[in-house]
């Protein structure tokens, strides 16, 4: 319980301390805007269609016992 | 040094809940950038799934519509009509019929560069209803380089049994940390991290479990706590097409570790054509107390194959059509998808034959999907 809470804690001083050195510089972004046009096309996305992805995402998720980290929120079920 | 130490361990909770806004407006350069809220939309589809003797179909829709430019709103009704001849059903009890529905309600807020997402889903079976709740935060930082996001849901169910009614609850909380980066003007790649974590009956009041050969009901444990890991990256190859490749670690207090892998490659085929091709290798370790057929006395016994030590390869292939523009408002897409997955239990065996099981399913979709 010590040890997740230092973790947990080092991970939040990491994060606050990461934020108040970056306030000195902006980053500058190495690709531009309008370099992105690629990037905006649909095949680039990661998720194309919502409602295609949800039910993939649920028959895998049922019959198999992993799950988590789709970037589908998902609901629950009772399937089996 | 301890004593700022400790004030600063105080007041973590207040600085954590704002710390995603923080980084990008600290960090935001020049460039000005409003985060894009998702477009209007109406999608139909029709989905299949057929497999290892369970067979469901059904419709799903969804429709989504912004107000005043800052809030976008979705309604979706989902229902999976379900007619189970699984194994375990046909080997311990007798196949069956039902329906279960479910009704999702959604809002997105944008404001300058992060994006607000409140989701609300409930979902009902005649034994087993699921209500969720999720928030959802993202914010661009870095230029609209990258997208940190951070999510939450927290689920509650009713757990119930034919004849009996509902007789137990179960909740879970999901805690979802998401990074999307753009590494070159043709790379994007994403990294989520998911903590699950569930409480209560966590079991089918329907299956059992065999202990030197006699079945005796499940017996699971009422916590579970677990961690995925996914990693994500897209390329356009240049010559209108595109690769993509996944790998999901995932792990849990019940001792199961999966790995997935998925690599896909998309193609454009003149003006209106989309196609994809996808292929899926998931390969996981049994929970601690899953035995087939279990040769001790535990406090914990499972014979829930999605438990076990089994592996599942999938090739699947998907069509799209642009029909442009209809009425000179929508943009209409046909859609279809079709996949094949092979489930190969290692410890779990078919008792009507006596070898170790497996199954093929076909996965299928048809949708129409109109932007606006």
């Amino acid at each position: 319980m010590n040890k997740l809470r230092v973790f947990s804690n080092g991970a939040l001083i990491a994060a606050v301390a990461a934020v108040a050195l970056l306030s000195g510089c902006a980053v500058e972004p190495w690709v531009k805007p309008y370099e992105r046009e690629r990037l905006a096309d649909p095949m680039m996305k990661f998720s194309r269609n919502a409602l295609a992805d949800k039910h993939r995402d649920h028959v895998f998720e049922v019959r198999e016992g992993a799950r988590g980290a789709t970037g589908v929120q998902g609901g629950g079920c009772g399937c089996n | 040094m301890r004593r700022v130490l400790n004030a600063l361990f105080a007041w973590r909770h207040a600085v954590s809940a704002p710390l995603a806004g923080l980084l990008g407006g600290v960090i935001a350069p020049a460039v000005v950038h409003a985060a894009d809220l998702p477009e209007d939309s109406a999608d139909a589809m029709i989905h299949v799934y057929d497999g290892g003797g369970v067979r469901a179909i059904g419709p799903a829709l969804l429709v989504r519509k912004k107000l005043l430019d800052k809030v976008s709103l979705s309604a979706t009704y989902y229902i999976d009509s379900v007619s189970n001849a699984s194994i375990d059903v046909v080997t311990t009890a007798s196949p069956y019929k039902e329906n279960r529905s479910e009704y999702g309600f959604s809002a997105d807020y944008a404001v300058r560069d992060s994006t607000m997402t409140l989701a609300l889903t409930s979902s009902k079976e005649p034994d087993y209803t699921a209500d969720n709740m999720s928030i959802d935060v993202s914010q661009e930082v870095f230029g609209g380089m990258s997208t940190v996001s951070l999510g939450y849901t927290r689920g509650s169910d009713k757990v119930g049994k034919k004849g009996i009614g509902f007789f137990d609850t179960a909740t879970h909380w999901k805690y979802r940390l998401g990074l999307t980066q753009i590494l070159t003007p043709t790379w994007i790649a994403s990294a989520n991290f998911e903590a699950l974590s569930d409480d209560g009956y966590l079991g089918s009041p329907y299956r059992v479990a065999r202990v030197f050969g006699a079945t005796v009901p499940e017996r699971n444990p009422r916590t579970r706590t677990g961690r995925a890991m996914k990693f994500r990256v897209i390329g356009d190859l240049g010559s209108r097409n595109a690769v993509r490749a996944e790998y999901r670690y995932y792990w849990d207090t019940w001792a199961i570790k999966a790995h997935t892998v998925e690599f896909g490659y998309s193609r454009y085929f003149g003006d209106a054509w989309l196609a994809d091709v996808s292929l899926r290798y998931n390969t996981q370790k049994r929970a601690v107390f899953y035995s087939d057929n279990a040769t001790t006395e535990t406090l914990y016994v499972s014979r829930n194959r999605q438990l076990g030590t089994y592996n599942t390869i999938g090739l699947g292939g998907k069509l799209s059509y642009s029909m442009g523009k209809v009425q000179g408002k929508f943009d209409v897409k046909l859609n279809g998808s079709y996949e094949r997955v092979r489930f190969k239990y290692s410890d779990f065996t078919d008792v009507r034959t006596g070898k170790a099981y497996s199954f093929d399913a076909d996965l299928m979709q048809l949708f129409v999907s109109a932007t606006f």
